[in-house]
């Protein structure tokens, strides 16, 4: 409906991009729970980061005040997001920077294939963005003859892998060494048949393999993590150097952001640069972040493009409580402590976004009915909130998207039935004793509640509820 | 519509009947450190946290730091180096070629075994150094794909804390910040050195 | 004191022996303990799976059934996290304001047991008695919702006889989480097995925490597995005395899988 009007908040649309999975949760979990190198590559992968992580977090004597000041900042961002965004554009363009708007994935993509093609290139190299994978830019590459390379190591080995990234900020954990040998044993052409498991000679494959790319490709595609309103300056924080090659060597460099992550200020950077890179891989600062302000002239790419991307953001800032979500500076501390993640896996959730900030992020963006299944995707555990750098709620958050949610019909008739029972505490008595006695056929549950008592028995019905005990040894009346 | 006015009046329609905007009270985090900028304590912070994430640092007198280059360069195997144009002529190495930038191509500056660079602001508790491109820095590509990268760091330069080294660095100017050799985590979490950037990274720290 | 029992849903119709435990208990600390009659369900798994409008009565009901009350007293971390954490919200939501802040004072009165021994009568010892291996299971909500800290661990410690296991990865989610046990069936099976796993490593005779929801979970994974743990409510150790203990009601007790 609400797609109709321009000009009104719009979910992403269909048909384009990574934002929609192919099957439930509880189908593709089922699936990746029988996998059990799966599951101890990531229990390892996510134990190892909670550890590195709690350590540097340790260090920090202010980090709740610093989590607190990450809140303010995003809340204030997302209630005055029209004029910064203005304010961002006015300032990439006065230092000589070009600024695109894309309402949706469609646009974008057309939007940086056309900036390809313009420049005259075949291939591009990309620096690990969720907002490209979010709108299936490669593939829109792809079908316009432009060869997109994945320069990130783990972008590498899902590219190299053809699979499919199952992580925010590592997207090939649910690969170990061994396999990532493998990997590239079989793809790169002129990789060492000697080559080890060492993490250390994989990546030093990685770095022969690219160099060349690095060095001769005329455009880049990068997302950004912050771009700072007052000064127009964007910035990329990131490990290996591939985002520097990218940012630094091509003579185009097309930048794709989601609106959301503008953030007003020069000193706000102060704040975000503390929190992501201990909240994410656990460092006290990841090795390179590059900063970049419109075109620097004899430094850098000569030809600077930002493309601002809507495509469902607009919908989640119209919700009062589910706003929260457009806060993630994806650092991905929500996933590695998630017992949920642990034990599925990123792939499970359909979309790029996985994880807690998947389930509440992906159904807003692109309307709850078409991702219904991941506002349950979590037993409510908390854990995601307590290690988020930015304070999102992330339960809360769930529990509101459960009531935007379509429910089954018989599900909704039964919670309206018991609802309307426990309001009369008569009928309730009455309830609580044939729910006794509905026991005495056995320690199951009759479908649906079978899936639970599939692998648990049913404690033993109780001679009388507390009720009929009080009533009967302590009750005046 | 156009596409600009479209999203920005959803994003306005978005937030109709939002409350007013609040300013983001001033929060009660660090702004700076305990110890002021330069203090041998935060120089010796610097020293261990560069150390922990595998740079590698050498703590020498002013007068001694072209020598100083001259043997990391000379140890390492390093025959030509690229410099940018305003690095202190006193700090060249002697015995090793020295290429001073000059809108150098990419394949000569990949062709060269080393960089030296002065730095703009450093960072004690997180290990970090950043460079701005100012003169004695150069341009960003010749701190990037030699592979092994040396810089020097005055004591005045080295601040406690991330606010204070925004709050001295100069927006509109292109940035790196650099903390240890290229590393990357992708592999089961774990950080390993040496993917695409300079594999080495050497900090020099003066006494002045 | 005069304490009001909120005994939940789930304690009075499958726990009756954790809210019975929770009244000895306060008694023999010398409070009064009242149980208001027309309290049913505080709503959490109506707001939990998605049906908040349908928990509106609920919440209505809560608030004007305990608002004569000056302290309300749960066996249950997560019935008191609802409480604290959803009434008022779900007030509102509806718009109704005045409920939101009488949901609120409510929840301001409200306390989950061991916060209120610790917090608000004061004491850690409460003269229990309970020769048992036991390990605790911090549930997520007591843990990360209301926060109740080491309140249960400093209030087992005092316990006579009893020898307290540190559980292992304690602080990860048991897997229950209300209907994700029920919709998402085979991960939270895979969570249960990990906990119970834990459970099984510290060799204890009983596992107990202050939800019976959790323990209900658990119990019932381990009964499956004929595994030899009991799961125990933290009230029932609590309650439990030299005389308890030795005329025989060990078994009545227990909360038996
Ligand atoms: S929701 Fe929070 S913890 Fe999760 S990725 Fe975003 S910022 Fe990180």
């Amino acid at each position: 409906m609400r797609r109709t009007f321009l000009g009104m908040p719009a979910t992403a649309p269909r048909g384009v991009g990574h934002l929609r999975g192919d099957e439930s949760f509880p189908a593709a979990a089922r699936k990746a729970l029988g996998d059990a190198q799966l599951r101890r590559n990531l229990r390892h992968a996510t134990t190892t980061i909670r550890a590195k992580s709690g350590a540097v977090i340790g260090e920090v004597p202010d980090w709740q005040e610093l989590r607190a000041a990450g809140r303010a900042i995003k809340s204030d961002t997302m209630a005055r997001l029209p004029e910064l965004l203005e304010q961002l554009e006015a300032a990439v363009t006065g230092a000589g920077g070009t600024v695109h708007w894309a309402t949706d994935a469609v646009q974008a993509n057309r939007i940086v294939t056309d900036l390809v093609r313009a420049a005259g290139a075949d291939r591009v190299m990309k620096v690990k963005s969720m907002a490209t994978q979010e709108i299936g830019l490669n593939e829109a590459l792809e079908a316009a003859g432009i060869e997109p390379v994945e320069t990130d190591l783990a972008e590498l080995i899902v590219q190299l892998g053809r699979d499919k990234p199952s992580h925010i900020l590592v997207p090939a954990i649910h690969r170990n060494r061994a396999e990532i040998r493998e990997i590239f044993l079989r793809e790169m052409p002129d990789v060492d048949a000697a080559l080890t498991d060492e993490p250390a000679a994989l990546a030093a494959a990685a770095r022969r393999h690219l160099r060349r790319t690095f060095l001769s490709t005329k455009v880049a595609v990068s997302g950004a993590n912050f771009a700072v309103a007052e000064t127009g300056a964007l910035a990329v924080v990131e490990s290996e150097g591939n985002g520097r090659m990218c940012l630094t060597l091509p003579e185009t460099l097309i930048t794709v952001m989601g609106v959301e992550k503008v953030i007003p200020t020069w000193d706000d950077l102060g704040v975000f640069l503390q929190l992501l890179p201990r909240a994410s891989t656990g460092e006290r600062m990841n090795p390179y972040t590059s900063m970049w302000t419109g075109v620097t002239p004899g430094d850098g790419p000569q030809q600077v493009h930002l493309v601002l991307l809507d495509n469902g953001r607009s919908a989640v800032l119209a919700d009062a409580v589910g706003r929260q979500a457009l806060h993630c500076i994806r650092c991905s501390a929500c996933l590695n402590v998630c017992p949920v993640y642990e034990r599925t896996g990123g792939h499970a959730y359909g979309s790029v976004y996985p994880g807690p900030i998947g389930a509440v992020l992906s159904p807003q963006l692109t309307g709850v009915a078409d991702n219904a299944s991941l506002p349950y995707a979590s037993s409510l555990c908390g854990a995601c909130y307590d290690a988020c750098p930015v304070m999102i709620n992330i339960p809360e958050l769930l529990v509101h998207l459960r009531s935007q949610a379509p429910h089954p019909r018989s599900e909704a008739i039964a919670m309206a039935a018991a609802a309307y029972t426990m309001d009369h505490p008569r009928l309730y008595a009455v309830a609580q004793r044939a729910a006794g006695l509905g026991r005495v056929a056995g320690p199951a549950l009759p479908p649906p509640l079978n899936g639970w008592t599939a692998s648990r028995d049913l404690p033993a019905a109780p001679p009388q509820t507390f009720r009929q005990w009080w009533s009967e040894n302590r009750s005046e009346s | 519509m156009n596409a600009r006015d479209t999203v920005l009046a959803r994003l306005r329609a978005a937030l109709a009947g939002a409350p007013p905007t609040v300013p983001v009270p001033p929060g009660e985090h660090r702004r700076q450190g305990d110890l002021p900028p330069g203090h041998p304590e935060l120089v010796d912070l610097l020293e261990h946290r560069l150390t922990d994430y595998r740079a590698e640092v050498h703590r020498v007198a002013e007068a001694a730091v072209a020598d100083t280059i001259a043997g990391i360069l000379t140890a390492a195997g390093a025959a030509a180096v690229v410099v940018p144009p305003g690095l202190p002529t006193e700090w060249r190495p002697g015995p090793v070629e020295v290429v001073v930038d000059d809108d150098l191509p990419a394949d000569r500056l990949a062709g060269l075994d080393g960089v030296v660079t002065a730095a703009a602001v450093a960072v004690a508790e997180t290990g970090t150094i950043v460079l701005d491109a100012a003169a004695d820095q150069g341009r960003r590509v010749i701190s990037l794909l030699p592979d092994l990268h040396v810089c020097v760091v005055r004591p005045d330069q080295v601040v406690a804390t991330v606010p204070e080294a925004v709050a001295r660095l100069t927006p509109g100017r292109p940035l790196t910040w650099i903390s240890g050799p290229s590393a990357t985590s992708d592999i089961e979490l774990n950080r390993v050195e040496g993917v695409h950037g300079p594999r080495r990274l050497h900090v020099v720290l003066t006494d002045g | 004191m005069r304490i009001a029992l909120f005994v939940t849903c789930l304690a009075d119709t499958l726990f009756p022996e954790a809210a019975k435990a929770t009244v000895r208990l306060l008694e023999r600390l010398g409070h009064q303990v009242v149980f208001p009659e027309d309290q049913t369900c505080c709503g959490q798994m109506h707001v939990n799976t998605g049906y908040p409008d349908e928990a509106l009565r609920l919440v209505r009901r809560h608030a004007r059934v305990f608002a004569p009350y000056d302290v309300v007293v749960a066996p249950s971390g997560s019935c008191v996290g609802s409480v604290r954490h959803q009434h008022a919200m779900v007030a509102r939501r509806a718009g109704d304001e005045r409920l939101a802040s009488r949901a609120e004072e409510v929840a301001g009165r409200t306390y989950e047991l061991s916060e209120l021994l610790v917090d608000v009568l004061g004491v850690t010892d409460v003269g229990a008695y309970y020769p048992h291996r036991v390990t605790y299971h911090p549930t997520c909500h007591s843990l990360r919702m209301i926060r109740v800290g080491d309140k249960p661990l400093r209030l087992l410690r005092e316990v006579r006889g009893l020898d307290l296991v540190e559980l292992p990865q304690a602080e990860q989610c048991c897997g229950f989480g209300g209907t994700f046990a029920v919709k998402n069936a085979d991960t939270s099976t895979a969570m249960l097995a990990d906990k119970m796993r834990n459970v099984l490593a510290t060799r204890a005779d009983v596992c107990t925490a202050g939800d019976a929801s959790c323990l209900m979970h658990i119990g019932g994974g381990l009964s499956r597995l004929r595994a030899g743990v009991r799961t125990v409510h933290l009230a029932e150790i609590l309650a439990a005395t030299e005389n308890t203990e030795t005329a025989g009601e060990r078994d009545r007790l227990g909360v038996r899988p």
